[in-house]
């Protein structure tokens, strides 16, 4: 048996970049008190302690996502498809294609077809899934298996979540030599001054109870039914976790250095480099961002077209596509932090220290690389977590009007972009909607709080305010 | 003597708008005609298999794309410059010459005909907006660091959070599909109008609710801690007085900036919910645009948002100098 090559796409080396630059700067923050306060405060909190477990259940998904490997078949012969270690996780799901569409947890078809009886006679019905609830003896039971299985599952979610709380108990009664009951009372007692573990717990019990059932039906059933082409909803509502993920992070990553560099270099130089950036981003900045965007995908795409033979597999070119939203999406949101960043420099050029570092003939690039940035840091962090939720939201849009990811990308988008005509269909095909504003709400609304947490405890001017 | 320093502050104004306005147009050329080479866009447009030197020649010549880039040697004298497709399909954009489209209709035309029905949705949604958010940013000031407070900005993160799509293909199913109110979507001249304008307006007016909200209490929470706060409410003024008289006029200039800067891109539509509801106005005159790879409508929309957006700010500094006479003009 020999292992499947890894594929490493563009967007999949940018997010591990990613991953691997927040893994740094813990470290760093580990043994900085200054660097670390902030961030404690933001764990401290409930609500940040709390959305930050969502979001490291979503990125823990499109993380799984984002190793890719070509696949190999049972001889270990490539089929020529390109997998993620998610798609191999939820084989299942990915699998089981229906014909068309199907109601969350149906077991026949939700259009009407000609059918054959045993009998050789035709008549017109509601033909049974090939996938769903196939260990059934009849129908009529369909209901008590499903509730079977949603309580197996959530009973396996509630004992992986309770072994998780007795090792963490242990673990502190270890740390701290005491006993373990101790440690479990500790950890409910809601204790507001350290880390709220009784938050913490118990959205991790929420989350695993859930996942668990939702996993365990998933496995015999379309928990969310099926779309036009007869695939699992819940299946691409996941895998769209990742596209949104990439526009949310790496738009402003592929942003950051020609902000941090103009802006910063704008405010501390001043005079003609000032005025010359800022034309450029005022410039930059007139034009309406959608219509910049629409203009430039409509260019790319064309150039795709006529170019074809430059992007590999469809793989390959859906990546690039993604890569290339990203950066156009970052052209036209990177004047703002430039701004702020500008804003900010300007004031920190007069500071004493930087005045004391020029009179002894350090160098301007040391200066803005030593006082001036990491004085800039908090709001390029800021930046990043509060733009996250909009540029999430802003995809779907895209994708609704035809500019935003390919077309064979899933993404939350292109699901709601191909459900809009199902909500004019009788009767109403409404699950294919529903999955995908519910998972995109709970990414969204779980970033905001935690950006609203983090500028809290990062903006020193509001910290009095409240 | 206030008009005459008001005047040249304008006139400078309107002088540093024009390199912005030039930059813009470059940058759409570049974008538009050096990245992709007209050819490219003629056999986009007549389908990429079988097309004939010849028919693509006819597509340019019909089009106006059979001009050389920038400068053009068969030219005599001046023709040189003004024989090329920057001259006339981006120059031209300044004195709002935009040619046809690529389909062959007056896009100048066309854009003076849909201006309309946009700001029919536009319009009423901004004044009727402001006016919710900010009586609702109010009213939460009022009760600030109480239980209503707290409640009502988690329902504002929690409206924010919800996708623009969901209000729009879920305002329409509710209100029109189950309820058989007002027509689904459609367009009718005059005060017909009226009835298909509702949802539209409704749903854009709920939409930008929770973004608002939260905008304005900001904004208020911030002015609420100033200096002349404290010394209104120590002498005696009641809160509302405070509030009202104080706090809310001193808050008009921020509120200004964000404002005014708005109000000249209204005339460029809503882009999801004309094209969802049927009204032709410019949001879905672009979208169909986009969606038909019309290059010559996308590229002068993009000028026309960018001539908006300046217009924007150079009313907001105007209104800057009318509402706040602190503001010297320099």
């Amino acid at each position: 048996m020999r292992m499947p090559e890894l594929v490493i796409l563009w967007t999949d080396a940018l997010i591990f970049l990613l991953v691997g630059g927040a893994l740094l700067f813990a470290l760093y923050a580990r043994r900085h008190e200054p660097v670390r306060a902030p961030w404690r405060k933001v764990v401290r909190s409930r609500v940040g302690a709390a959305s930050l477990i969502v979001l490291f259940a979503y990125i823990g998904i499109g993380l799984l996502d984002s190793v890719h490997f070509r696949a190999l078949d049972a001889k270990g012969v490539e089929t020529g498809e390109v997998l993620s270690l998610f798609d191999r996780i939820a084989e299942p799901l990915r699998i089981r294609q229906e014909k068309t569409y199907s109601a969350p947890l149906a077991l026949h078809l939700y259009a009407k077809e000609n059918m054959e009886t045993p009998d050789g006679r035709t008549v017109r019905g509601y033909p049974r899934l090939q996938h769903a609830g196939g260990q059934l003896t009849s129908e009529s039971a369909a209901m008590l298996d499903q509730a079977r299985l949603f309580l197996t599952g959530a009973l396996l979610g509630l004992l992986l979540w309770a072994a998780m709380v007795l090792s963490l108990a242990w673990f502190h009664a270890w740390r701290e030599g005491s006993g373990v009951l101790h440690q479990m009372e500790c950890l409910f007692s809601g204790d507001e001054d350290d880390v709220p573990w009784t938050t913490i717990l118990i959205t991790l019990g929420m989350i695993l109870v859930l996942g668990a059932a939702s996993w365990q039906l998933a496995q015999h059933y379309h928990l969310l039914g099926t779309d036009k082409v007869g695939e699992d909803v819940l299946y691409q509502a996941l895998k769209s976790i990742r596209t949104g993920l990439v526009i949310g992070t790496v738009t402003t990553l592929v942003m950051l250095p020609a902000a941090l560099l103009l802006g910063m270099m704008a405010g501390y130089f001043g005079g003609w480099i000032d005025d010359l950036i800022q034309y450029l981003y005022t410039t930059l900045n007139s034009i309406p961002g959608v219509l910049l965007i629409a203009a430039a995908v409509l260019m790319l795409n064309l150039h795709m077209d006529n170019h074809a033979e430059q992007f590999g597999s469809v793989l390959e070119r859906a990546d690039m596509r993604l890569l290339f939203l990203c950066l156009i999406l970052g052209i036209t949101s990177w004047t703002g932090l430039c701004r702020l960043l500008r804003g900010e420099a300007l004031k920190l050029r007069e500071l004493d220290y930087v005045q004391a570092a020029l009179s002894m003939g350090v160098g301007h690039f040391s200066i803005l690389a030593r006082h001036i940035l990491p004085n800039v840091a908090y709001i390029v962090l800021i930046t990043l977590v509060l733009d996250f939720s909009g540029l999430v939201l802003a995809e779907a849009v895209l994708s609704y009007v035809n500019i935003g990811v390919d077309p064979t990308t899933y993404s939350w988008g292109n699901m709601i972009n191909s459900a809009r005509l199902e909500m004019a269909r009788e009767p109403v095909v409404w699950w294919s909607l529903l999955a995908s504003l519910l998972f995109m709400f709970t990414l969204v609304l779980a970033a905001n709080l935690f950006a609203d947490v983090v500028r809290d405890a990062f903006d020193p001017r509001l910290r009095n305010e409240r | 003597m206030l008009v005459r320093p008001m005047m040249a502050y304008i006139l400078r104004r309107v002088l540093y708008a024009i390199p912005i306005l030039i930059g813009v147009n470059v940058l759409t050329f570049v974008l538009f005609f050096v990245v992709n080479p007209p050819d490219d866009m003629a056999r986009m447009n007549l389908g990429i298999k079988r097309v004939t030197p010849e028919a693509i020649q006819t597509w340019k010549a019909e089009r106006g794309y059979d001009l050389p880039l920038l400068y053009n040697e068969q030219g005599q004298g001046l023709e040189r410059l003004t024989g090329t497709i920057f001259f006339q399909k981006s120059v031209k954009l300044f004195s709002f010459d935009f040619g046809r489209s690529d389909s062959g209709r007056d896009i100048g035309y066309d854009i003076s005909q849909r201006m309309w029905p946009s700001l029919a949705i536009a319009a009423p949604v901004f004044l009727i907006g402001l006016l919710t958010t900010i009586g609702i940013a109010l009213v939460i000031i009022l009760f600030r660091a109480t239980y209503i407070d707290l409640t009502a900005v988690v329902i504002a993160v929690a409206m924010m959070s919800i996708s623009g799509l969901f209000y729009i293909i879920g305002g329409q199913w509710m209100v029109g599909k189950l309820l058989r109110l007002i027509p689904i979507s459609g367009y009718d001249t005059g005060w017909e109008a009226a009835k298909f304008l509702v949802l539209p307006v409704m749903i854009g007016v709920v939409s930008g609710l929770g973004s608002g909200i939260r905008v304005y209490r900001t904004l208020f929470l911030e002015e609420i801690h100033k200096d002349y706060v404290r010394t209104a409410r120590a002498k005696g003024l009641s809160e509302n007085a405070v509030l009202f008289r104080h706090v809310l006029r001193n808050a008009m200039i921020p509120i200004l900036t964000m404002v005014v800067a708005a109000i000249p891109l209204l005339f460029m539509g809503a882009l999801v919910t004309e094209s969802f509801f049927g009204v032709p106005g410019l949001g879905s005159y672009t979208i169909d645009a986009i969606s038909r790879q019309d290059f010559a409508i996308v590229r002068s929309m993009v000028f026309l948002g960018s001539v908006l957006y300046i217009l924007g700010l150079l009313l907001t500094d105007i209104s800057y100098t009318l509402v706040d006479p602190r503001v010297r003009l320099s």
